[in-house]
């Protein structure tokens, strides 16, 4: 029996099928790798618009009266920088150690917020979006953390979560949507989202391509796949979330950052707000500790000028010492090896890359490597 | 289904073995691997005159998801590599016995070639692991 038919399955499984995925386990679910081609898929997004099944995230609402305290607790952002109602921020939520526990989205709810603050502390309700691997911890780390506060926290397992992206992803999908809420999703700022009953639409993504995100029961979903496949929108898998991902910049959970390690050290020092002196947030005392001693480490980017393709726990030599690639891999884009790679914080320029018996050349640079369809970086 | 010719001799590890007239041998992976791999972004070829034993990696080939390494299917030297690899690695993709072939070797010892399976052996094989 292939593996896949031990995983859990989404909403949109047969279609994957239907359509000639090559599926593979993540973190427990059975999800579509390519479509045929992950490179065409890849450029896809870069040059109109793809598709992405990404209902293994899992949904968590969040509701009840001490919600805002809660999420000010849990979270190394600060809620209250969602000043209205759709605003969404990035997130870790970090351990006492200031190891990053999952990294997410957290939403500021549109519907239903009026009913929360008028039922007693304002505002509310929230939705976070989290790591499909990482569902099960985050939600025992979630409840530890609320203890017996007024929360409610509500895993919305059942939903389809469909992301629509590329620079043309938006124009596409805007018909298929329902007709009250069309107008407002074209509006939306980035990172932002806006929702009636049928649909939640977030403008935002995993690409470092403009697009959507798009939240929604079942049956929704599987409609608004099978129009979208219609309306020519392209189908894409992991692999090319993988490599859209990386020129973009973006850390993977589990690569890139992990229980282990902080987002100071993991390019994610903007993410993490100590404005508020009052706010306690969990693995504040453990940051603010790092940051006094100073850190000895940060990520960056490296592009490959020698031939050969960095991959996840090649060693670096730096001239500041030695360092490691977190995610390395082929840009379609760039047709060339590009990494993320936590290295010495002095580390500069240039450095060596071991790949096998080989020490390869690389420059060290700021991500993103590519966004919105063009490179920022490399000669 | 893949396409598996029936006038070359398989390894275990799915390299194909094609003799030639002048007694040198060509190597390269079968269509089943390079389904197995997906696209291929990257390949590290040997250089003439290497000698290799039969099991040693001969060629490294990346794919988008990772490296592989691809074996001397029997002992030998290593006369020549497919240098249009070195811009084009997707050839073994759309070509994998022709022009995506990997390398020729001047084999060390002949009798070797027995060891490797014929097409319906391979077959077999690969119907025996569920591919």
């Amino acid at each position: 029996m292939p593996v896949w038919d031990m995983g859990k399955k989404t909403s949109l499984f047969s279609r994957h099928v239907d359509s000639g995925a090559k599926m593979v386990d993540f973190g427990g679910w059975d999800m579509p790798l390519h479509y045929g081609s992950q490179i065409d898929e890849h450029h896809a997004v870069r040059s109109r618009a793809g598709m992405f099944d990404v209902s293994h995230m899992t949904v968590v609402d969040i509701a009840g009266a001490a919600s805002r305290t809660y999420l000010r607790r849990l979270l190394a952002n600060d809620i209250d920088k969602l000043t209205s109602p759709g605003k969404g921020l990035y997130s870790c939520m970090l351990n006492e150690s200031g190891g990053v526990v999952d990294d997410l989205i957290a939403y500021r709810r549109s519907r239903g917020s009026v009913a929360a603050q008028t039922a007693g502390e304002a505002p509310g309700p929230y939705r976070l979006v989290v790591n499909a691997a990482t569902g099960e911890r985050d939600l025992a780390w979630m409840k530890k953390v609320a203890g017996d506060s007024a929360v409610e926290i509500t895993c919305r397992e059942e939903l389809v979560m469909l992301a629509v992206q590329g620079p043309a992803a938006r124009e596409i999908t805007a018909p298929l949507i329902t007709d009250d809420l069309r107008d407002a999703a074209l509006a939306l700022q980035p990172f932002c989202s806006v929702e009636n009953t049928d649909v939640f639409v977030a403008r935002t993504g995993y690409t470092g391509e403009d697009g959507w995100e798009l939240i929604m029961e079942n049956q929704a979903g599987r409609k608004l796949w099978d129009d979208a496949l219609a309306a020519g929108i392209v189908p894409c898998g992991l692999g090319a979330r993988d490599t859209l991902r990386l020129e973009a910049g973006l850390n993977l959970y589990g690569q890139d950052m992990d229980a282990e390690t902080s987002p100071l050290v993991s390019g994610l020092a903007w993410t993490v707000s100590f404005d508020d002196e009052s706010r306690d947030f969990v693995g504040r005392e453990a940051l603010l500790e790092q940051r006094a001693k100073g850190l000895d480490e940060k990520l960056v980017g490296l592009v490959l000028e020698d031939r050969g393709i960095m991959r996840h726990g090649q060693k670096v030599n730096t001239e500041a010492g030695p360092g490691v690639v977190t995610s390395g891999g082929f840009s379609p884009t760039m047709k060339r090896s590009i990494a993320l790679a936590r290295v010495p914080f002095a580390a500069d320029d240039q450095c060596y890359v071991q790949i096998r018996n080989s020490s390869c050349r690389a420059t060290i640079v700021r991500p993103p490597f590519v966004r919105g369809g063009r490179i920022l970086v490399g000669s | 289904m893949s396409d598996i010719p029936g006038n070359l001799r398989f390894s275990v590890n799915h390299e194909w073995v094609r003799e030639e007239d002048d007694g040198s041998i060509i190597v390269g992976i079968t269509d089943h691997a390079q389904q197995a791999l997906g696209e291929l972004v990257f390949v590290e070829l040997p250089e003439a005159g290497q000698v290799v034993t039969e099991g040693d990696a001969l060629a490294v080939v990346e794919s988008v998801k990772a490296a592989s390494d691809v074996y001397a299917p029997i002992d030998g030297e290593v006369t020549d590599a497919n240098a249009a690899l070195a811009d084009t690695p997707e050839l073994i993709n759309s070509s994998p016995y022709e022009d995506g072939w990997i390398a020729r070797l001047q084999p060390g010892d002949p009798t070797q070639m027995e060891q490797l399976m014929d097409a319906e052996a391979y077959e077999l094989m690969l119907a025996e692991s569920g591919a």
